[in-house]
């Protein structure tokens, strides 16, 4: 994929032994490789491996659920399904397809030869797939894996828990210790490497979101780290923090998963932010509305992130001040993100527009995850929660600000860098039709949930009453078109890496940014003289 | 108000949409029956039209520049971007909409907490997966167990109209009384949900969280249990039936009167025949979700019974387990659930069904005597 030997003027510089700097060959090139576009590449790779495996569990439940009565699985292997689903895309998807991103992206934006901490980015990248073979492989025990749910609330997950529960802890662990390390190397980066000139205010929003991002992911991984580490003690080592006949409270689990839990929503969603901020200008030909409050927002975002996590526990019976409390500060959220959402539009206002495939996806994400904001606001006010919580309703939600929230911010981002990481122009056509399938997909599948969760289904449900079949069988149909769709982008990305048309250094007219001052593919090594920001 | 222009406009939507009037294809929440539900039915309306309406602004401008502002229309790009004012305004004005929307909101939370002066409490404890319902002043209790065929879950058999809804016993109350809900559980945490009411409300193992309604309307409603629970998550369905308050009150004689009699079938002289009858019945109810009906189990979670040590050997090991369970495990203990009669019955019939013919039978008095001993 990168070419050695091509360096243009920014990265030239006198380098006698350029040779040495080209990538090593097989397989010890991968597993030893400190260089940040390897590292960036296989995040990628595996982040879509995950991606597939994580979807076709969902193939699974909706297959379960394309009409009433236990056809395909069972309940405990449709409990499992949907825990290893969420945990999947969570974990091994959605958060590795952003490190994937920043690992390409960030040195390259802020004008650094790598990352500040390469060794480590090596290690961060190897534990992730230790991890998750360790998380699947449960799925093969005696008594199977996971099944409590992605939220692996005690005691269910705990007194109740397969004996495979240990090793889905441990999984937890590695996959934390890897963020926390993605987490550390993000923030030395952006705070030591950036090139002379670009201060903080001048810094990509992509770098900003990031940045942020990071912080967040330190606060609270080691948080999910400590939730797991106490229910490994309850499990094994006879103590009792979950259980109320040792003195313990099972809604202490649920405080401190969610504490953790809020947060990581963001996690998810910041970095798809900041991509959009950089999509939605390139192809209006117009600067990004508000860059200033961009920034403020998401920071303001953050912020009040880790002061809203009980609004997942309305029905536990919290007293009323928390609950208002709860419902107050996770309503104020509305406020930056509406602001968010307004700078988009106003920078759309009276642009120049094109609808490439990054243009498409980013629009549908300001649109599709408005309509999950508004949910979310619905979702914040609890007297309202109390019919809404546990449903479909929450689905829905949740799945729109995640699949064409995180996950079209994901696709808008390759198809954006695409021509910078293999220096061909992807097939637009196909490109396109990836769009269009998976947007009326998505929405097939997901906007009935909301009509199913009004009407009162459950959710994490293996079999329902008949009034929701209707709905049902339309979602999973939309379900298995999204899923089939995706198969799609893996063969527009490996043709785009087998050829096409060459790209040039900017291959998007109204594109802005130090990445694109290098050539189409960026060389193995980039900047190894700092450029000059101005 | 709202409430009415809400149904209005339901109807106006049902004579447009044929198809869509129908059961099957309900695109809203219901206000239900109860105070609390129609508030908060109508906290849901009012922030879904603020949602719509904002929804309807944002995108109006943003498809307006999709269509108007196209590079293949000729549009040429302004370059403003940044405008104070604007950016004040669109941070201030959802502030104010957000704080209407909270006065609403607080006001229906503030009366959904007070469960104060309840005319009528009951304790609702969930467990793995049934609900047992008790009515504490009046000193009885039962349990309410999915009724819907397994064959109808597994396809062999015609869907009924009630299917997964539907339950052996009801949750009774009479109409027009506050009812108190005191929800725990014996487990997992489950969660304890009738739409129609407003109800919802987590049961937390070793906690007892507060919850109340007022039915006005007699008549049968039906929820779910809302929080995974395990295996049969979504086979504990609860069923309330409100009743007249003069069919209520001779419910509860009935009741008690039953309760009575079910303590003075222990002193009975029991025969192995009519324990096994009982027993077969009972293990349906009580075990046969983890154990399975034919005892073979679901390991390793829930070991088989046919052929095991438990239930061919040790007579007194095999009673501890019963009334005391295992702790640690997911099994519980039935010594507060079932009756001495359904214990007895239960362990009997599991020592004599499936090849299990140790020939071995225990007596309701001996399980009585074993209770008390303990």
């Amino acid at each position: 994929m990168a070419v050695t030997g091509v360096f243009m003027s920014a990265v030239a510089d006198t380098h006698a032994q350029d040779h040495h700097h080209g990538p090593a060959k097989g397989f010890s090139r991968w597993l030893l490789t400190t260089n940040h576009k390897d590292i960036g590449t296989m995040y990628l790779i595996f982040s879509f491996a995950m991606f597939l495996l994580g979807g076709s569990m969902a193939m699974v439940i909706r297959a379960e659920l394309f009409q009433p009565g236990l056809q395909i699985v069972q309940p405990e292997f449709f409990n499992q399904m949907t825990t290893m689903h969420g945990l999947i895309m969570v974990f091994g998807a959605v958060m590795p397809a952003f490190v994937g991103l920043a690992n390409w992206m960030l040195p390259l934006m802020i004008g650094a030869p790598d990352m500040a901490l390469p060794r480590m980015n090596n290690w961060s990248f190897w534990l992730l797939p230790c991890a998750f073979l360790i998380l699947v492989s449960t799925l093969f025990m005696e008594g199977g894996g996971p099944n409590f749910g992605w939220t692996f609330y005690a005691p269910l997950s705990t007194t109740y828990g397969p004996p495979s529960t240990t090793f889905f802890i441990f999984a937890v662990h590695i996959m934390g210790i890897s963020s926390i390390m993605g987490a550390i190397n993000v923030i030395a980066t952006i705070l030591n490497l950036r090139a002379p000139g670009m201060t903080l205010m001048k810094m990509p929003l992509f770098v900003w979101t990031w940045l942020i991002t990071a912080f967040l992911l330190i606060a609270v991984m080691p948080v999910l780290a400590g939730v797991v580490t106490m229910m490994l003690m309850d499990i094994n080592f006879g103590t009792s923090f979950f259980d109320a006949s040792g003195g313990g409270d099972p809604v202490l689990f649920q405080h401190v998963f969610w504490f953790f839990g809020h947060p990581e929503v963001y996690i998810m969603i910041l970095p798809a932010f900041g991509a959009v901020s950089h999509i939605i200008p390139a192809f209006s030909r117009k600067p990004l509305f508000g860059y200033a409050s961009m920034v403020y927002a998401v920071g303001a975002i953050a912020l009040l992130s880790f002061v809203v996590w009980a609004h997942h526990m309305f029905t536990v019976g919290i007293p009323i001040v928390g609950q208002l409390f709860f419902m107050y500060a996770t309503m104020l959220i509305a406020v930056p993100t509406g602001v968010k959402v307004f700078n988009w539009v106003a920078t759309m206002f009276r642009g120049s527009l094109t609808f490439e495939a990054p243009m498409l996806f980013a629009v549908a994400f300001v649109i599709l995850f408005t309509i999950g904001g508004f949910s979310g606001l619905m979702l914040a006010i609890a007297p309202a929660d109390f019919q809404y919580h546990d449903t479909y309703f929450v689905v829905a939600h949740f799945h729109y600000v995640l699949v064409p929230g995180a996950i079209f911010g994901i696709f808008a981002s390759a198809y954006f860098w695409l021509p910078k990481w293999t220096g061909h122009m992807y097939d637009e056509t196909l490109a396109k039709t990836h769009f269009w399938l998976s947007f009326v997909g998505m929405n097939l599948a997901f906007f009935p949930m909301h009509f199913l969760g009004l009407a009162g289904m459950p959710r994490r449900i293996p079999d329902y009453a008949l009034q929701f079949a209707d709905f049902n069988m339309v979602s999973s149909v939309g379900a298995f078109m999204f899923g089939a769709t995706q198969l799609l982008f893996l063969f527009i990305v490996v043709k785009c890496i087998r050829g096409g048309k060459e790209a040039a250094a900017k291959p998007w007219d109204g594109a802005e940014g130090l990445e694109w001052t290098v050539p189409s593919p960026a060389p193995y090594h980039t900047f190894s003289t700092p450029p000059e920001v101005k | 108000m709202r409430v009415h222009a809400q149904r209005a406009g339901a109807l106006l939507g049902g004579l447009m949409f044929p198809a869509w009037s129908m059961a099957d294809w309900t695109l809203n929440m219901t206000p239900g029956v109860t105070g609390t539900s129609n508030e908060i039915f109508s906290l849901h309306m009012t922030i879904l039209w603020i949602c719509v309406v904002i929804g309807v602004v944002v995108f109006g401008v943003m498809f307006w520049s999709i269509f108007a502002h196209r590079k293949s229309q000729g549009a040429k790009p302004a370059n403003f971007h940044e405008n104070t004012l604007v950016e004040i305004l669109w941070t201030i004005i959802p502030f104010v909409i957000l704080v209407v929307m909270a006065i609403p909101a607080t006001a229906t939370l503030v009366d959904m907490y007070d469960t104060t002066e309840s005319e009528v409490d009951i304790k609702i404890t969930g467990y793995q997966w049934k609900w047992q319902y008790e009515y504490i002043n009046e000193d009885f209790g039962y349990f309410s167990n999915l009724a819907t065929p397994r064959d109808q879950i597994d396809n062999r058999q015609a869907k009924g109209e009630n299917y997964l809804l539907e339950v052996d016993n009801h949750l009774v109350i009479p109409v027009g009384k506050k009812i108190r809900f005191l929800v725990t559980a014996n487990d997992v945490i489950h969660s304890w949900w009738v739409p129609d009411f407003g109800v919802k409300k987590d049961a937390i193992p070793g906690f007892i969280n507060e919850t109340w309604t007022r039915v006005d309307k007699p008549g049968i409603y039906r929820g779910q249990c809302t929080e995974l629970c395990g295996k049969d998550h979504g086979f504990m369905p609860v069923v309330v039936e409100a009743v007249p308050e003069e069919e209520y009150n001779t419910w509860v004689a009935e009741k008690k009167e039953a309760a009575e009699r079910e303590r003075q079938l222990t002193q009975k002289d029991w025969t192995m025949a009519e324990l096994m009858e009982r027993g077969e019945k009972a293990y349906q109810t009580a075990c046969a979700a983890c154990h399975q009906a034919d005892g073979s189990g679901a390991p390793p979670a829930f070991p088989a019974l046919k052929g095991s040590p438990i239930a061919t050997q040790d007579m007194a090991a095999h009673i501890d387990i019963v009334v005391n369970g295992k702790s640690g495990t997911a099994m519980q203990a039935f010594g507060n659930q079932l009756s001495e009669v359904d214990l007895a019955a239960v362990i009997t019939y599991e020592r004599n069904a499936w090849g299990n013919n140790t020939g071995e039978m225990v007596t309701p008095k001996e399980i009585f005597d074993y209770k008390n001993q303990q």
